[in-house]
Order: structure tokens, then sequence, then C-alpha cells
């Protein structure tokens, strides 16, 4: 590191009153608290109109015939359109991409044509002057249906007699993965021990605090339209809206005021949403969509329904000796557009046992089409259920041969100076910290006091368990994501800065704010390259009209990259206002630096002129400069990752609970992540990233499912009968940092959005089965209820 | 998720309130904290084609001692119930029921009548009242009636008050000397309706109880009063072979029924496991 630091000059890390590394308040938190938001809801545009959708009430079901002649009619009632006036003027989509080889699916539409095929899908759009008046109408829309079977259970999806969702595709398999590597048979034909096990995660969704909406207003004076819209990649949307309404780019504004959440359920096109573009397009009218609650769960993106079969081959003395997995899992009736449905089944397959040496590995992903609410991509995107298996399989290993959970993983992890290396299936790491990390948690919990109360306690049939999971996670994704496989989603991103005449900076990124802090990073790293105070800048985000074209946030990548190019511009800037400072001063350039607002010289730090000078000489007095010099107070810089496809994190995690053997009930004792995302630009906002991330796991493992009918009927699709984390039950959370800096950028900082969602399924699993150990259960199905306990040990 | 269209009507008396109910005979609803009516009628589960807001009629509200019995008008919030001091002397039950009822901003704007006439049978208090021997009030067309609790709450979301008629007070003995209460429930998440939930409440001497009463929620369309269970205690000491034997009459008692966060199995196991602890907490309290 001290070499490679060297190397670059002026250090974005070496500078004097670094904002790097401190607990900086963010900037916007205030105006948040204070009520002072701008949700997509709150925007009102003159001549807005409302539009609500009849919603198909069948998981499978054609439409025969479809009345609106009496909805036309309803006080309020602007348009009554259907989905095939809706694909005159909206083309459909399909959600593959070219680097998910054989992935396939239907075209979808805005509304639905012809058939519906899960309970929620829009079909019918009516816009009137409110959203009651547009509701009221959708009572009076006749429309006959014919129930089709539906495809529900993905075991089942495949078999021979099973209908067909969409007949011309030839079968319901969307996509299939194969690996093997190493040699699988020979290491398990030579095995001491075999173990067997099947985990089963459960399909749930994220819970944004505030519902998906958009409001779209189409100009034909200046043929544009401005879309605001509840996104965290709005230039991602406004190509997707630009060329399925057929119009140009540039003439498509994608405006993204605060968001209330997002974890990766805004970063999807749905299908309610071009249909409100189109509408506006349509009326020439604004026209709001906000998604209510019901809305949200029967057609948010739901995730993670996976059944994982699971083999793992250890010897007697604890060495790691194969793995192999099947996992299938069912995505609904449509590969979501663009990020397509098969990138979750695709990390399973990538990075299952990714963080141990052992390089025998075979694994198949079947990704099954089912008529239910479609899924995708959300926070964590497939690490939930690989760190399940994977930390299940080496308890399971562990448990086999009476070897204690953290000692094995001491074993098999791989060694902190292997450094560079690849996992199994190929993929490169950078540098990790399994170790560090891992020992840095056995402090942190007091491993070996919790052993001896676990003990104790036991005597007094007390059952407490502790759970250790390890984890990688991927961040700071380059094309080879998306871009490669031909999605329009930028990798790189750019932040433009700019120096004002009274020295204020103005500073405009690609990347976007959803709650996480991503502008008081960005603030942070260009107030430090730059050497002005926080309350300084201004920073700009989610406008297609004014920020650097960008990818947004998602992959934990606003820090990593957004961070960087913001590093980069700060820097940029900093050298052309010293290059004028050194003309007014009449000095060398490299004698000069900005600390605190201020011009100062590098050697004593002595004050020589505050930026606002250079502001007003540049803008106001430029004459008194030299004639032939022009100033430059606005840069760009921009940054994509290029050394690694992504830049990979580790972590650990660890937890103490206490299984209420009558109740089923647990209770956590302690909970504490070690995280490594490389440079810690802000502590409080990484940790409280990690903690919220914590939560959103535990709610999964513990809580948080989407029930279905056989029928495909959605069962709990209220915030009483769906099951999100609550602050009673979720324990304190204490976290600690390996900094581990990626030299791919100057900054070294890694993502740290997704690594506890992706840790605290298998830490939960880990310790309710090792208190339930002496009582002969085990848990291995999502969500581990009180009811899926009992059972386990035969209490009911 | 917006209500269809209603007329809304904010009475100062229950006499006029009782005369729209009358004209608009069984189309009229009665707003009370809204905690369970709004969410309805915003799902369009529920069109009314008026809205009777009854938060205008004063002497609906507060907590009185009269006698041997304390009052309770049916506009009184949890809040003022769960903050009484009159409440906790009096009614120790339903003090120790209280932070079982949902959430702090639930507790702040939901009435006590409303939950009542609701009558939903995962709720806590109409289980209480049936347990302490209360009396609904009821006021109609034809002057005010009291009901005893056991015989007010009918079947699922059913009760004995007419269309046009208001729930206006709950009358509830005051606790007799030597008598203890105990309150117990399991929800997943805290202030989640209960999966099984139960109230005791007798005459305590030493480890010896008489005037049993066990009563059971969550566990059927109604509160259940464990009759078989409250026999087999009925003067006996409170101990291993005791519980037992009203974990088993309970087989018996209850018909447990299964929905989507707990099997009729798990029912009938939490209601013997509640069982327990709230013998155990009646008579070590």
């Amino acid at each position: 590191m001290p070499e490679l630091k060297s190397m670059i000059k002026d250090h974005i890390l070496d500078r004097p009153n670094s904002y790097i590394g401190r607990s900086v308040p963010r900037p916007n938190a205030k105006r948040l608290l204070a009520g002072r938001g701008t949700f997509t809801d709150d925007i009102n545009l003159p001549r807005q109109t409302h539009v609500a959708f009849l919603r198909s009430t069948y998981a499978h079901a054609e439409i025969v015939s479809i009345d609106v002649s009496a909805a036309k009619e309803s006080p309020g009632v602007v348009a009554v359109v259907t989905g095939i006036e809706m694909a005159k003027i909206c083309s459909p989509w399909v959600g593959v991409l070219s680097h998910l080889e054989g992935l396939k699916s239907a075209p979808q539409h805005a509304l639905a044509v012809k058939k519906a095929s899960w309970q929620g899908e829009p079909v019918v759009a009516i816009v009137a002057n409110s959203r009651a008046q547009a509701e009221d109408a959708i009572e009076l829309i006749d429309i006959e249906w014919k129930e089709l079977p539906a495809v529900t259970d993905m075991e089942t999806a495949l078999d021979e007699n099973t209908p067909l969702i969409h007949p011309e595709l030839g079968d319901n398999l969307s996509w299939q993965r194969d690996f093997d590597g190493g040699d699988v048979d020979a290491a398990f034909a030579k095995a001491d021990n075999v173990i067997e096990e099947t985990y089963i995660s459960n399909r749930h969704t994220g819970v944004c605090l505030e519902a998906r909406g958009i409001v779209a207003d189409y100009n034909p004076g200046e043929d544009e339209l401005t879309i605001y819209h509840s996104t965290q990649t709005p230039h991602m949307m406004q190509s997707l809206f630009a060329k399925h309404l057929d119009i140009e780019e540039h003439k498509v504004r994608v405006i993204c005021k605060d968001v209330g959440g997002s974890y990766g359920i805004k970063v999807h096109s749905y299908p309610d949403e071009y249909a409100t573009v189109a509408l506006a397009y349509m009326l020439k009218r604004p026209v709001k969509f906000t998604a209510d609650r019901l809305e949200s769960f029967t057609t948010d993106i739901h995730a993670r329904d996976h059944i994982i079969k699971t083999k793992v081959a250890v010897s007697n003395q604890g060495e790691i000796q194969a793995f192999e997995i099947d996992d299938l899992t069912g995505i609904g009736p449509y590969s979501v557009y663009p990020r397509t449905s098969g990138i979750e089944a695709n990390q399973v397959v990538n990075l299952t046992g990714g963080q141990y040496t052992n390089l025998n590995y075979r694994a198949r992903a079947r990704v099954v089409l089912q008529n239910k609410t479609p899924m995708c991509q959300y926070r964590a995107v497939g690490h939930p259920i690989l760190t399940m298996i994977t930390e299940g399989m080496v308890d399971d290993a562990a448990r086999k041969i009476g070897m204690d959970p953290v000692e094995i993983r001491r074993k098999n992890l791989i060694p902190d100076d292997a450094y560079p290396c690849k996992s199994p299936t190929g993929l490169p790491f950078e540098n990790l910290s399994h170790h560090e990390s891992l020992e840095k948690l056995v402090k942190m919990l007091d491993y070996d006091a919790l052993r001896k109360d676990q003990s104790k306690a036991r005597k007094k049939g007390i059952y407490r368990g502790i759970g250790v999971a390890t984890f990688i996670e991927v961040t700071n994704p380059g094309p080879a994501f998306y871009g490669v496989g031909g999605a329009s989603i930028s990798a790189q991103d750019g932040a433009t800065m700019r120096l004002d005449a009274k020295g204020n900076v103005i500073i405009e990124t690609g990347v976007t704010e959803q709650g996480q802090g991503a502008e008081a990073v960005v603030a942070q790293c260009a107030a430090s390259a730059l050497g002005v105070t926080m309350d300084k800048i201004k920073v700009i985000t989610g406008d297609t009209d004014i920020t650097p074209y960008g990818g947004g946030t998602w992959g934990s990548r606003a820090a990593g990259i957004g961070g960087e190019a913001a590093v980069q511009a700060g820097k940029a800037l900093r050298d052309n206002i010293v290059e004028v400072a050194s003309i007014m001063l009449q000095c060398d350039p490299s004698t000069l630096d900005i600390r605190d607002n201020n011009i100062v010289d590098v050697s004593d730090g002595n004050e020589r002129m505050p930026l606002s000078e250079i502001g007003r000489v540049c803008y106001y007095r430029p004459d008194t400069l030299p004639k032939d010099y022009q100033s430059e107070l606005v840069v760009t810089r921009h940054y994509v990752p290029k050394k690694f496809p992504f830049a990979f994190t580790n972590g650990v995690q660890g937890c103490y609970l206490e299984v209420d053997i009558n109740t089923g009930f647990i209770k956590f004792k302690k909970y504490a992540v070690v995280e490594d995302c490389g440079t810690v630009i802000n502590p409080m906002l990484v940790d409280e990233q990690v903690r919220g991330g914590v939560i959103q796991g535990l709610g999964g493992a513990l809580y948080e499912e989407c029930l279905y009918s056989p029928e495909g009927q959605f069962l709990n699709g209220t915030m009483a009968d769906y099951l999100v984390p609550m602050a009673v039950e979720m324990p304190d959370i204490e976290v600690g940092h390996v900094e581990s800096p990626t030299l791919d950028s100057e900054l070294g900082a890694k993502g740290a959005g997704e690594a506890g969602t992706g840790g605290a399924p298998a830490t939960v699993m880990n310790a309710i089965n090792d208190a339930l150990y002496p009582l002969g259960g085990k848990v291995t199905a999502q969500p581990f209820t009180p009811e899926r306990i009992l059972a386990a040990i035969g209490a009911i | 998720m917006k209500p269809a269209a209603f007329n809304y009507a904010k009475p100062t008396s229950v006499g006029e309130a009782l005369g729209l109910l009358a004209k608009h005979d069984g189309d009229a609803k009665v707003l009370a904290g809204g905690q369970s009516l709004i969410p309805t009628l915003n799902m369009r589960l529920s069109t009314p084609s008026l809205l009777i807001d009854i938060n205008g009629i004063g002497d609906l509200s507060g907590i009185s001692v009269m006698g041997g019995e304390v009052r309770i008008g049916a506009l009184t919030r949890h809040v003022e119930i769960e903050n009484s001091s009159k409440i906790a002397k009096h009614v120790p039950l339903l003090a120790l029921a209280m932070p079982s009822i949902a959430h702090p901003a639930i507790r702040n704007r939901g009435t006590i009548g409303g939950s009542i006439a609701m009558a939903d049978p995962a709720a806590e208090l109409p289980a209480c009242l049936c347990a302490l021997d209360s009396e609904i009030e009821i006021t109609g067309p034809a002057g005010v009636r009291g009901v005893a609790a056991k015989d007010f709450f009918k079947s699922l979301y059913e009760t004995d008050a007419g269309e046009n008629e208001i729930l206006t007070a709950i009358k509830i003995p005051k606790i007799a000397k030597g008598y203890r209460s105990a309150f117990d429930e399991l929800a997943r998440r805290h202030g989640d309706y209960a999966m099984c939930g139960v109230v005791a409440h007798g005459k305590c001497d030493g480890d010896i109880i008489s005037d049993f009463r066990l009563v059971f929620f969550a566990v059927g369309g109604t509160p259940v009063i464990a009759t078989d269970a409250m026999d087999a205690m009925e003067g006996m000491a409170v101990n291993d072979e005791s519980i037992i034997a009203a974990q088993k009459a309970l087989d018996n008692d209850l018909e447990t029924f299964s929905d989507l966060h707990c099997s009729a199995t798990l029912r009938m196991h939490y209601a013997k496991v509640l069982t327990k602890r709230v013998l155990t907490s009646l008579v070590k309290p």
C-alpha cells in the first residue's frame, strides 16, 4: 500500500483537514427530518390527472372481452385505455441479456394484451381528475375472463403435464446454468464425510417506506417528456422510456427528487410506470401514479424464492474438499426488464463457497417461470441465499466431525496473504481479510465466554446458540454486470464541479440519493479533494438534464464509484484554481494549496486569499488576468473500475441468541458484524448501512414471506399480514471494521450497502441450529418461524 | 386504495346519532377511533353512504367509579385506560392487557367502544370483559339496555348490538378482595394480533384458586371461555398436576383453527403453554 500511495501525486488519503473517515452528519438529514423532503407524490403539476389500474384478479387468465363504456362515463374520468390501445404507443420488451446465455422470456406489455400472467398485472388504465374517481370507474369496467391453470409450484413447473405459461417458449425453463470446477466426483469419492441437506429461501420483497411513484408530463410544444420518478437509475429509465415510446433520448428528462428507500425495488422498470408515461404522452397532460400498499405487494419485484440441494465433503481433520449445489428458483411469468431475473441464480452459482480455499465445486441453477409476481434483484442480490447455503454447509460439516464452527472456518478460509487469487468459478479477488475479520469478530463476541455461558445455560434447560457466517460480496460493478450483455446501463459515473463567484461549490453527480447518504459521501470526497469545508458544497443528483450521464445507485456502487469521480473532479478543480491563484500571486503553483476555503502556502499553511477572491477575479474582473489566459472553474471527471470486474468485499457476522423451546420464539442476546469495505469514507453512514442491512436480512430470515394460495392468489398483501422486522424484536448491532482498500481507485472505497443483508440469514440460522443441536433439531427453511422451530424439535 | 364517496355527519348527542342511524337504516357506519373502519373503507371492503362521527359527543368519553363498578365511556381512548390510576386500582386486568394492544399510535386514537363493537376475535379487550363479568351498555331507539359481555359476542365480528344501536359504555365490577388477574399472549411481533392469548382471573388463597375464569382470544370466532379448564382448576392448588389437568381440559374447550401465521396445532400448543404461564403468575405474583 504505502509504495503505491506514494506513486499518486497528492493522494486523497493524505489531504489535510480531510473529511474521509469522519462521521460527518448528512447535510440532507435536517431537511428530511423536518418533513421538508420532496417525494414523488409531493409533486403536483397544473392540469394533473391521476391513473389507477384495473389489475388482474387471476394468476393466469385469458381476456375474452373488456367493456369500458360505463367507466368512460363515470364522473371525472379523462381516459380509459386497454392493452391493445396502449401497445400502439408503447412497444413491448423482453427481459434478456446476451451474457446470460440461453436466458429466455416472452414479450411483456405495459398493459396486459390477450392474457394476464400474475395476480396484480395491470390490464386497464383509468385516468381521472382524482385517484378516487379513477378507482370509482374501475368498478364499472366489465371484463370477461377465461381462467387458465396457474403454474405456482416451482418444483413441478418443468413437469411434462404442467401447462406452459408462454407456449411460444416451448417450456417453463427461463434459464439454466451449470458449472463444474476441480474434480468434484473424485473429492466426494475419497471424502471421509459427505453431508447432504436441502435449504429453502422464501419469496419476499423489499418494503419501501415510499411506494413506487411517477409523475409524467408531455409538452407537445417542445416534444419533450418530463418525468418525476422515484427511481435509483434516472439515466437508465430515460433510455427505456425513450426507446419504448420511440422518442429521442434527449427529449426525455427524468428527475428524481427524494427517494424514500429503494433496496433494488426501484432499479427495475415496471409496466404501470411505462403506462403512466405513455398516458401523459397520449393525453398531453401530467399523469400521476402512486402505488398503494397492496399494489406494492403484488407488483413490486419479489426475490429469493429458492430451493437448494447441497452436498459438502469434509475430511475428519476439517478440510472442506468439495461443495455441490443444485438451485431451483421460480421467477414469476417474465424475466424482469432490463436487468433480467437470471442474475440472482447466477450469483448463487458464481459465489457459493467463494471465501474458502476449496476448488472442487459443482453447481446447477434452474430458473423457472411461474404465475406469481415477477422476481428480480433485491438488496444483496443472491448473497443471502448463497451465504445461507455456504455457511449452512460449513456448519453441517463442522457438526458432523465435531469441530468448533470458528475452528473449521480458520482452517478453510482463504489466507489473508494469498491475494490476488480467484474463486472456484474464476472470479478475481483483489485483497480480502477473512482471517483478520474473523479474529476481530471472535473478540467482539467474546466467543469463548459465550461458549461457556451456553453450556452453563443448557444444564438449566435454557437453549442458547452462537451463529457465525463469513461472506464475500460483489460491489463497485463494472460493465461486466449488465453493459456487456447489451443493457443500456452506465457502468461509469461522473462528477461535475463548479466554483462559483462567491467561493461556493456545486457538484453534480450521476449517482443518486435513496436516503442512504450518497450525497453526503460525495460531498465529503469533493470537499476533501478540493480543500473546502462541507458547508460550501451543494450536491445535485437525480436529473438527467443536469448531472453527468451515469448508472445511479445499485450494486453498492454509489460511494466507491461516485466517490472516486468526486475525488478526481475535486483534485482537477483544485489544480485549475491553484493555477489562477499562482498567476494572481505571481508564484509557482506547486507552492500553493487550498485548505479550509483559502489559498494557502504549502510550506506553512499561511492564508494567501479566500476562494471568493478567485471567484471575484475570474468572473467579474477577468480583465485583470493575462490576456492569453482563460480560467476554467468547472471540471468533470469520470470513473469506472477497470482492473477488476467488481470490487469484492468480505466480512463476518456473529450472533448469540436464546430459543424458547416452549414457544419457539427467539431472543437475540448479542449481534456483531465485522465489515471490510476498504476505505471507510463515513463510519457513521457505513455502520448504519450495515445495521439497516442486517435488519433487512433478519426480516427475510425470520418474518417476511410472500404467501400464495395454490391458485396463485397473494394472501398477505397488507402490513398487518406481511411481517417486517420491528424495533422491539431486533438486536443491538455492534459494527467493527477492517480496511483493505481497493487499488482500482485512489479512494480505495468498496461498497457497504448490502453486506449486512447478505450475511444475516446464515448467521441467525446457524445460531438457531447451534441452540437446537442438543435437542436433535435443525431448521433449514426460511423464515425460521416459531412454528418451524417447534416442529424441528418435535414439540408440536 | 381510496374510499368510495360517503357523506359525513358529526352529531353532538347520542340521540342525534341514533336518529341518523335510523334514517339510513343499515347503510351508515359509526366512526369512533377509526383504527379498523378507515382501512376497511380505503380497501372498499365497506362502502357506507354515511359516516356518523361520534367524536363530538362529549359525554361518551371518560372513566368513572360508581359504587361497586367502573364505568368506561365507549369513546375512551386506549391510552386513557392505559394511564388511568382508577383502572390500575380497580380493574388491574385491563392495565395488564393495555401494553399488548397494538402500538402507541393506535392506542392514542383507538377507543374501547370501537374495539368491543368491532369484536375482532383476536382482540384482547373482549376476552378481558368476559373474564370480569362486565356489562356492555347499548343505546338504541328503545332506550338504554345492558348485555353481559359473555352474551354480547355472538360469532365472528357479530355482536348483540343492532344496526341502529350504539355501544355507549362498558361497566366492569371492581376487583374484589383476594382476587387476582393475569394476562399473556403470543404474537409474532409485539403489538401484532396474537396467535393465541389468554386472561385469567380468580380468587387466590395461597396457591388455591377459586371462582376461576380462563378466557382465550385469537383461538375462535369470539372470546372463548374455557369452562372445562376452569372446572378442572376450581378450588385446586396450582401445581404441575393441576396445570396438566387444566391443559388437557383445553382439548375439549377449544376448537383451534389455522391461519397465515399459526396452525391449529400450534394454537392449541400455545393455549397450553399460556395456561401454565397465567396460572403460575396468578399464584406467584
